[in-house]
């Protein structure tokens, strides 16, 4: 486990990930969670500034209560479903992100490329593979259908300059490539890791550092990258977690379970 | 479903739903006789999703009857879809995610069968699955959607993803062939005899699969009277003509959940886990024998799983009537 450490508190990656990607989220939006950081972080936000925030499960779900110590491992099974709102067929909440009601898709990804494009299909070439990953579930028509943000690890392996296999697609080739697709809306936002906040250059769609976080450099972060980095103008050095949020977090997840 | 049409025939699925007695009529029967309606080489559909009102009795019965050559759809699928792999009663798999589940990381089994080839996982995303089974519960050749565009999921898919121009707006949007499967295997909390069904919690995509399928099995963790399920036609999800046969299969998704009365079986899916995880071949075989070939009957079954696990299970579900 690696730790994290800021003047005042000591975190994990992990912790980081779901309080930086908590920041991004607004009240009153319709977020598309998936399990682990994507839910904790979404939750996480409701305790902290957004009570309004709604949380979509793929399973059906809108608007569950998420209760301390009890996060569900799924989207699809019963824990998913406590004191909501309402459950819908699959499909059906999945076509809300098609309609157009969803503000945020929110997921982890197995490897990203420079334009955003995640795999979570193959590793290697998909005819011979040296895996054979579970697929993309719900990925492809949240990312098609809305705008995303992803959390992962910021490791070299997994930042690669072109993925094995498009699963869901950020700005597929750059420029205006996703939307010639025919995918208008929506797009890769924000890329949030152990190392820096990134977003996406608005006419080349390349992925640029937006922040750092506490402690990390520049170089760092492209030594850990695949690909060549594009730098904001002004990269800005991100507020490592407030005890408050690390406080909020420990009580949504106690055991650590997606925290570790 | 022909196995030279990828969407059946408008005609043909209208004549086959025709010809089905539609009566009002009992189909109660056993997991065994239930076995025989399916064929080797159907297309056989699973309801649920993931680890959630997985119709794992009737799977247990097909793999028990040694089916062959099915080809299996889910909108997610889990290690019941395993099993059917390791079985034998499969090669083919169209689903838009397959593992036993996050926390236990990639199938082996899943990944033994695909990366040696002896498999075929057709992957689509998971809206494009569910839009399939709608087109067909519609009865429309094909639904226009606007996902799979510009990745490689809609490309490797070839000749079966296609897109066109809307005649319209002149938009570039993706078509989604119908799916009617021969069967669709369904299990719910409760039904009557003749087929008519209620379920709680989420409902996954079983409404649109039973609207689409040609057969539906039904197994129920309980059938209650006509009566009752007349007392609230408003809770009625599946329509009985859709239904072909009826059987009550108590804690039918066991190691797997049903909303209100089982949470998944958490501890028997990690010693799965591990054992598949090990030897993906040899602890698939040792499973199916103890699990799937030895039980003299499904309550067999469950007593191989351990009357406390059922118990746990059972406590742990029921919870969710607590609040």
């Amino acid at each position: 486990m690696t730790k994290h450490q800021s003047a005042d508190a000591t975190y994990t990656a992990s912790e980081l990930l779901c309080v930086m990607a908590s920041r991004l989220l607004k009240d009153g939006q319709i977020v598309f969670a998936g399990i682990g950081v994507p839910l904790l972080a979404a939750t996480l936000a409701q305790h902290q500034f957004a009570p309004h925030l709604t949380i979509l499960f793929e399973g059906g779900t809108i608007g569950p209560r998420i209760v301390p110590g009890e996060l569900p491992p799924s989207t699809n099974e019963q824990r998913c479903t406590r004191s909501a709102n309402m459950l819908l067929p699959i499909t059906d909440v999945l076509l809300l992100l098609q309609r157009g009601y969803v503000d945020i898709g929110f997921m982890g990804g197995a490897q990203i490329d420079r334009f955003g494009n995640l795999n979570s299909s193959f590793i290697g070439d998909a005819d011979n593979p040296k895996t054979r990953l579970p697929g993309t579930g719900g990925g492809n028509d949240i990312s098609s259908l809305t705008n995303m943000i992803v959390a992962m690890k910021h490791e070299k392996r997994r930042f690669v300059a072109d993925v094995d296999f498009i699963t869901s697609p950020g700005w597929v080739k750059g420029r205006r490539s996703r939307a010639e697709a025919g995918l208008p809306e929506g797009g890769l936002w924000r890329v949030v890791t152990d190392l820096a906040l990134m977003g996406f250059d608005e006419d080349t769609r390349e992925m640029k550092v937006l922040a750092l976080q506490h402690g990390v450099t520049k170089e760092q972060v492209q030594e850990n990258t695949g690909f060549k980095l594009l730098f904001d103008k002004k990269v800005e050095a991100i507020t490592p977690p407030t005890k408050e949020e690390l406080a909020t977090l420990r009580h949504l997840d106690p055991d650590r379970r997606f925290t570790a | 479903m022909s196995k030279d049409a990828l969407v059946e025939p408008y005609g043909q699925l209208r004549k086959e739903t025709l010809e089905r007695d539609r009566g009002l009529r009992e189909k109660v029967m056993s997991l065994e006789e239930a076995a025989k309606l399916v064929k080797n080489g159907d297309h056989v559909a699973l309801g649920g999703c993931h680890l959630s009102r997985t119709p794992m009795a009737m799977i247990w019965a097909l793999i028990r009857a040694k089916k062959k050559d099915l080809t299996i759809s889910r909108s997610i699928a889990s290690t019941e879809t395993d099993l059917l792999l390791a079985g034998g009663a499969s090669r083919r798999v169209e689903t838009s995610w397959f593992s036993q589940g996050l926390i236990w990381g990639v199938s082996k089994i899943m990944r033994h069968y695909t990366e040696n080839k002896i498999a075929v996982f057709d992957e689509w995303s998971h809206m494009s699955i569910g839009l399939r089974y709608r087109a067909g519960a519609m009865g429309i050749p094909f639904m226009p959607s606007r996902t799979m565009l510009g990745s490689d999921v809609g490309k490797r898919l070839g000749s079966d993803f296609k897109t066109m121009t809307c005649p319209f707006t002149g938009e570039e949007l993706g078509l989604l062939p119908a799916l009617n499967p021969d069967v669709a295997l369904i299990h719910v909390q409760r039904c009557d005899p003749y087929g008519n069904a209620q379920l709680d919690g989420l409902q996954f995509m079983d409404l649109d699969l039973c609207m689409a399928a040609k057969r539906v099995i039904l197994t129920t963790e309980r059938i209650v009277s006509n009566e009752q399920i007349r007392r609230a036609p408003d809770q009625t999800r599946i329509p009985f003509f859709t239904v072909e046969a009826v059987v009550e299969a108590p804690i039918g998704c066991a190691p797997h959940e049903c909303y209100g009365v089982y949470e998944p079986f958490f501890t028997h899916l990690d010693e799965y886990a591990a054992i598949t995880s090990k030897d993906p071949i040899k602890g698939a075989a040792d499973y199916l024998q103890r699990y799937y070939y030895e039980p003299k009957s499904w309550s067999d079954y469950l007593s191989q799983l351990g009357m406390d696990a059922v118990l746990d299970a059972c406590r742990r579900g029921r919870s969710v009537h607590n609040d």
